[in-house]
């Protein structure tokens, strides 16, 4: 209905948004009920297998598969890049799939692809991300954008002044008179997604119909891509994704195994299951570009920062792209920056949005650089982070920052245990120390729509084709409609996760619970809105004057003048009222917003002796607008943390230098934390009012972001020394000390 | 992996008979959580499985009239924690609380955690236990490669968690096998060797030879312990380890065995550790010459030069541990801001 | 070596509250007469293995020496809470019980459980408390790693009924979390520890 007004329900009357509830599909988790796309066993189903190309970097001459035919239980071997007439096939990554095997069980396809014989070329290697001039002489670097901004005081180059030769000299200038200059180099590897369900697919074909289970975080759009691919339609394919065990960015495509899946089930006629190795996994299914930064900054006497002149680079892999250039510095942006960015193409994988895609690596570049300085004035890196908020890029959010610092510092009682850099009480070998972050993230809701079906009898049920990421979006949607409606959040049956249902949007940066709460408070809105019409006529109530709250429909303030949910819905007569309602991505809308600020504090103990970090405390102070459940709303935020800490001290991709190949691959070797690692974590909502009046905002990227700057703060608090790049492994804890002892 | 025979047998010989008969191409179960992954990587490809964990007499912890312990090859790792006659040596009972897994404590056995192959990734990657003669580790990321007894091919780190502390303990192994008859007992640190080709392993044993049970001996007072520098808690491979058993009398050290883990191809017997201590009365000092001490003559390769100091600082806190003084280190698995 | 007195495990504690577990002996292997049990001979395919999961006897034909208990669980059972997330067992998503002692489906082989007790996450009763806990603390997202928790969680309450805070971040380390759910999980454990000390 077009006149409908949206709105959120003022806290004090909310029922049940910003409660705690639990997801809806928790004990279908937690008792091993939950089928992923991994758990579906479709009848006849073929087990398919495939080889990576181990090399990084090489063509592939030949295949010969009549080896891997001859193993008993092999149905079908299905080339994936193998030379055409046209030629050999350049392979640029390791784990690049060659061929599949589709067996009757998983053991035979994995034998059979063992037997496949594969002739390689090899070619050069390139995977040394860090060495930039090591990079340059192998030609192996791309420019990857850059620019100047000067403040407007500094006037104008002269008419005879060549432009950069005058702004080069303005930055000299301007780090000259500064009273306190930082020059450093810093560094955080590449990681990869590592989920836990690999990517994969479990499917069939009906006729000329695909019907795919796919692991994906875009349960809408993935039709379309394997329609594209296999010349079909996309209303000929069918994409379900009831449970995804991980995603993080990585699953946004069918990709060319899914399609491949498609290609195999057609040839042998069955359905099968295409789910990647573990090590595949790793290697190409998703990886995060890596970042390393040379910056000179120059500060004031009071430690604010007047100039930055920086130079990143990093990988995404052979298609050379680095930590996007525009993102540094970040959060802080002082008035005189200068910077630049290279890519360097390595034998890699390229990478994919990962989590909060270069917030997490432009945070740490930035904000490791001004700690330093607070270091370097022996200042409190609290008083330099504050001072700092002067020059930001989202200036409208510094009281917020300023805010949400103040209690984030309470929390990890920043003055009793803070000490200047290096100079904290040692107990054996060990020292702590207290780092800060602070972030930013859009979060804006996706499009989306919900088709609500209200039937005589008062069942509720709603459609979306969104997804549960494990971000608790059933159970969002389900207490959207239940609040709206006034029930309680099991009356309402949801149903997500097919390209069938109403689109949604894919859930990535920070999109899904913006989406789904636009769709599904505007659907619930439009239907309410129709029944209340009904209702009216009956109590005598103008429809305007009616609300729903504790399954009845009553005159809003006289709880005598109501009518119960059942019986109001007796009166859409006999076919239920059906409802669709959508959301465009970037309407105005009171719904939703976008834009938060973020501040997390890291309390960590250094063993000088061994080079072990141990998180002590964490804490996220986070801004969201409206909260919509507490408890999933909270879980996010842990999980983000965790992987900051993953990211800060453990998880790293090896290459061997030599060969490139992947070294740590499998999970016995790409540490990441496990339960003892995590120490104590805290998470606080920044939501007054002024917060939460601005509707819900994306929640899953912010926290994942600036935890990672403040274990590196904090161990550079507890020792005096910078680590300086992520992750803080022994190794290089040690030989960072080792390097400052010798310089001192 | 490829499929194989699989046996279960119920008596030594006959395990014995089964892994003889092999045509050298059999490897043992205990509780697969080594050899199965090997396989699965086909890293390990064995034609003939043999599953002794079935095999009641392997499946004791047994004291024998001396006072000696001997633990069967089937008995898992936390059936040697909750052992009473472990209780003496809190060497043993503190590697296996470090391994942090209840899984890995219940599903592993003693026997094949000494047993486990090596973690070096190239070997793991399929490239041979020496990955070309040592040329992919000397030129390739050796950060957790040996420092010590390397500068044969063998570059990669014995991975035992628990073989330093049985070491350092005396502890000794059974052999039985390649016939029913035959049967040797030997020094756990004769157990392992160097290979020094393709065709050796990092161990002693013979094709139809089967490790039947470790033996600790008789507890005499020693005082003992061990210490991991790891990455992150848990089951995953440590950076460096060590453990001491030692006399102590009236503060004075009158013998001790230290013993590394994870530096060089064998457990590492220190001697010139526990030859710095001896006649001289126990403190922090002495601890730290001692791991000092004990990683004389470490070559490190181009990347791993940090293990000496890791080492080195297990030794030391190994000592300080076993004489119940202060490791001076981070509370493991710290849980709140105050634990410090 | 003489005569061997045995050492005499404190198995009862372990065993309370697992659900299936009757009394398995350590000292005398109880293995059913199957193809492959009993006798020394070695066998590629087990024509027809019985395998004892969560109380029911199932019959598995043709079973390849090779066969993990977790492809069977999985594959041939639909038993698929257990998952399949590392080759080596390093990420602990397939534990299982097997006769009451936690252990990795993926790194044990089918034919080798044959004659035990295999509790899988299906197996656990409806009011177990572990699951619950989990719903009620949130110690879940994606939920692929959490069946692998609930059951380490048991084995590990099974045993340490009054674990404290520090047991746990010191016992729970055979599993991986990507999602990062630690924390929850941690609060979970602790409640149903705090729960059965009040009742
Ligand atoms: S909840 Fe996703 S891996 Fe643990």
């Amino acid at each position: 209905m077009a006149d409908t007004k949206y709105s959120w329900p003022a806290s004090h009357q909310a029922q049940l948004i910003g409660k705690r509830v639990d997801r809806l599909d928790g004990l279908v988790k937690s008792t091993g009920a939950a089928k992923y796309t991994y758990d579906l066993n479709l009848d006849k189903q073929l087990i398919v297998r495939a080889l990576g190309c181990p090399f990084a970097h090489c063509r592939v001459v030949s295949v010969d598969t009549s080896e891997a035919e001859k193993v008993p239980g092999v149905v079908v071997v299905h080339l994936i890049n193998a030379p055409k007439e046209d030629g050999p096939v350049e392979i640029q990554a390791q784990g690049t799939l060659i061929a599949a095997v589709a067996a009757e069980t998983e053991a035979a396809a994995a034998e059979a692809c063992a037997k496949l014989k594969v002739a390689y070329e090899e070619l050069d290697v390139f995977v040394d991300d860090h060495d930039l001039a090591a990079a340059e002489a192998a030609k192996r670097t791309k420019a990857a954008g850059g620019g100047i901004e000067l403040d407007e005081a500094l006037g104008e180059p002269g008419d005879d002044d060549d432009e950069s030769e005058w702004e080069d000299k303005m930055i000299q200038r301007l780090l000259v008179e500064s009273k306190y200059v930082v020059e450093g180099r810093y560094g955080i590897d590449a990681i990869t997604h590592c989920c836990l369900e690999p990517h994969g697919s479990t499917l069939q074909w009906e006729g000329n119909k695909l019907k795919v289970h796919l692991s994906t975080q875009n349960v809408s759009q993935c039709d379309d891509g394997f329609a594209a691919a296999l010349g079909i339609t996309a209303d000929e394919v069918d994409v379900h994704c009831d449970y995804i065990g991980g995603g993080f960015g990585s699953k946004f495509q069918p990709n060319y195994w899914g399609i491949a899946a498609a290609e195999i089930a057609k040839k042998a006629g069955r359905p099968v299951k295409f789910m990647l190795t573990r090590e595949q996994e790793l290697q190409i299914a998703g990886n995060r570009p890596s970042g390393y930064i040379d910056v000179k900054l120059g500060a004031d006497e009071n430690g604010v920062v007047k100039v930055w002149d920086s130079h990143h680079w990093g990988t995404s892999g052979f298609n050379g792209s680095t930590v996007s250039v525009g993102t540094v510095p970040y959060v802080y942006k002082p008035k005189n920056i200068r910077r630049r960015a290279t890519g360097v193409v390595t034998n890699n994988e390229p990478s994919v949005a990962w989590r909060a895609p270069n917030h997490p690596q432009a945070c740490l570049l930035t904000q490791t650089a001004y700690d330093d300085l607070a270091a370097k004035m022996q200042a409190d890196s609290f008083d330099i982070f504050l001072r700092n908020l002067e020059n930001i890029d989202t200036p409208e959010k510094a009281s917020v920052y300023a805010e949400e610092m103040r209690i984030a510092a309470e929390l990890i009682q920043w003055r009793k245990y803070w000490h200047p850099h290096g100079k904290g009480h040692k107990r054996g070998s060990v020292v702590d120390g207290l780092g800060i972050g602070i972030h930013k993230w859009g979060g804006t809701a996706n499009t989306s729509s919900c088709l609500l079906r209200i039937h005589p009898d008062g069942g509720v049920e709603s459609y979306c084709g969104t997804q549960d990421l494990g971000t608790g979006t059933r159970t969002v949607c389900a207490m959207v409609v239940a609040e709206t409606l006034g029930l309680p959040v099991d009356a309402v049956k949801v149903n997500i996760g097919s390209s069938t249902y109403p689109f949604s949007g894919a859930s990535g940066g920070s999109t899904t619970v913006g989406a789904v709460s636009e769709s599904h408070r505007r659907a619930a809105q439009d239907a309410i809105a129709q029944i209340f019409e009904k209702v009216a006529a009956k109590l005598d109530v103008p429809a305007d004057q009616l609300e729903a709250i504790g399954g009845k429909i009553q005159a809003k303030g006289y709880g005598d003048k109501a009518m119960p949910w059942k019986q109001a819905c007796s009166l859409i007569g006999i076919r239920p009222l059906e409802v669709t309602s959508n959301y465009q991505r970037g309407t105005a809308s009171p719904l939703s917003n976008e834009g938060v600020a973020g501040v997390q504090m890291a309390h960590v103990a250094v063993d000088t002796d061994t080079g072990e970090v141990k998180i002590k405390r964490m804490v996220a102070v986070q801004d969201i607008g409206l909260i919509i459940n507490r408890k999933t709303a909270e879980s996010q935020v842990y999980g983000a943390m965790i992987m900051s800490i993953a990211a800060a001290i453990f998880e790293q991709r090896i290459n061997d230098p030599k060969t490139g190949a992947f070294l740590n691959s499998e999970l016995d070797a790409y540490r990441l934390p496990r339960l003892g690692d995590t120490g104590e974590l805290v998470v606080h909502f920044h939501e007054p009012e002024s917060e939460r009046s601005r509707g819900v905002i994306g929640l899953g990227e912010p926290p994942a972001i600036s935890g990672i700057a403040a274990i590196s703060n904090a161990v550079c608090n507890a020792t005096g020394v910078r680590v300086p790049t992520v992750p803080m492994t022994p190794k290089r804890v040690l030989d960072a000390l080792r390097a400052a002892k010798a310089n001192a | 992996m490829n499929n194989f025979e699989y046996a279960q047998p119920q008596t030594i010989p006959e395990a014995i008979e089964l892994l003889a008969t092999a045509d050298n191409n059999a490897v043992v179960l205990a509780g697969g959580t080594d050899v199965i992954g090997l396989m699965k990587r086909f890293v390990v490809n064995p034609d003939r499985v043999v599953n002794i964990a079935e095999i009641p007499e392997l499946q004791r912890i047994t004291t024998d009239d001396t006072g000696n312990t001997w633990i069967g090859a089937a008995v898992h790792l936390d059936q040697v924690l909750d052992s009473r006659s472990m209780n003496a040596f809190p060497a043993i009972k503190q590697t296996i609380q470090g391994i942090s897994s209840i899984q890995l404590q219940c599903q592993g056995t003693l026997v094949g955690e000494l047993l486990r192959r090596p973690n070096c990734w190239y070997f793991r990657n399929g490239h041979g236990l020496l990955a070309d003669s040592g040329r992919m580790v000397v030129h390739g990321d050796n950060r957790f490669h040996a420092i010590l007894g390397n500068r044969g091919a063998a570059k990669f780190v014995n991975p035992s968690r628990l073989a330093p502390a049985l070491i350092s303990l005396g502890a000794k192994v059974r052999i039985a096998g390649p016939t029913a008859d035959d049967e040797r007992i030997i020094d756990l640190e004769a157990l392992y060797r160097t290979p020094r080709s393709d065709r050796e392993m990092e161990n002693v044993l013979e094709p139809g030879q089967l490790v039947t049970h470790v033996m600790v001996p008789r507890d005499a007072g020693h005082l003992s312990a061990a210490y991991e520098v790891r990455h992150g808690e848990g089951p995953d491979a440590p950076l460096a380890a060590a453990a001491v058993s030692m006399s102590v009398v009236r503060g004075v050290v009158r013998g001790a065995k230290v013993v590394l883990g994870q530096v060089a191809p064998t457990p590492w017997i220190a001697a010139g550790a526990a030859n710095a201590m001896l006649g001289l009365p126990l403190s922090e000092e002495l601890a730290a010459r001692a791991g000092m001490e004990s990683t004389a003559g470490a070559m490190p390769l181009s990347q791993n030069e940090y293990k000496i100091q890791l080492a080195q600082v297990a030794v030391k806190r190994a000592i300080l541990r076993a004489a119940g003084l202060d490791t001076g280190d981070i509370p493991s698995c710290m849980a709140s801001a105050e634990l410090i | 070596m003489s005569e061997p007195t045995t050492d005499q495990f404190s198995r009862r504690a372990f065993f309370k509250g697992s659900g299936a577990v009757a009394a398995a002996t350590m000292v005398s292997s109880e293995v059913a007469g199957q193809d492959v049990a009993a006798s020394p001979n070695a066998t590629r395919l087990i024509k027809g293995m019985t395998l004892k999961v969560n109380g029911k006897q199932y019959t598995i034909e043709n079973v390849e020496a090779r066969t993990t208990l977790l492809d069977v669980l999985r594959l041939r059972l639909n038993l698929t809470g257990a998952k399949p997330v590392s080759m080596d067992g390093s990420s602990g998503a397939s534990t299982v019980l097997i006769d009451g002692r936690p252990a990795m489906a993926s790194t044990t082989l089918a034919a080798s459980v044959v004659g035990k007790e295999i509790t899988t996450i299906e197996g656990l009763p409806a009011n177990d408390a572990v699951p619950h806990a989990f719903v009620a603390d949130d110690a879940q997202q994606c939920g692929f790693c959490t069946p692998g928790f609930v059951m380490a969680v048991r084995a590990f309450l099974n045993r340490h009924p009054e674990a404290t805070d520090e047991q746990l971040r010191s016992g729970l380390n055979g599993n991986i979390c990507r999602c990062g759910t630690y924390a929850n999980i941690i609060r979970a454990a602790v409640s149903i520890v705090k729960g059965e000390q009040n009742g």
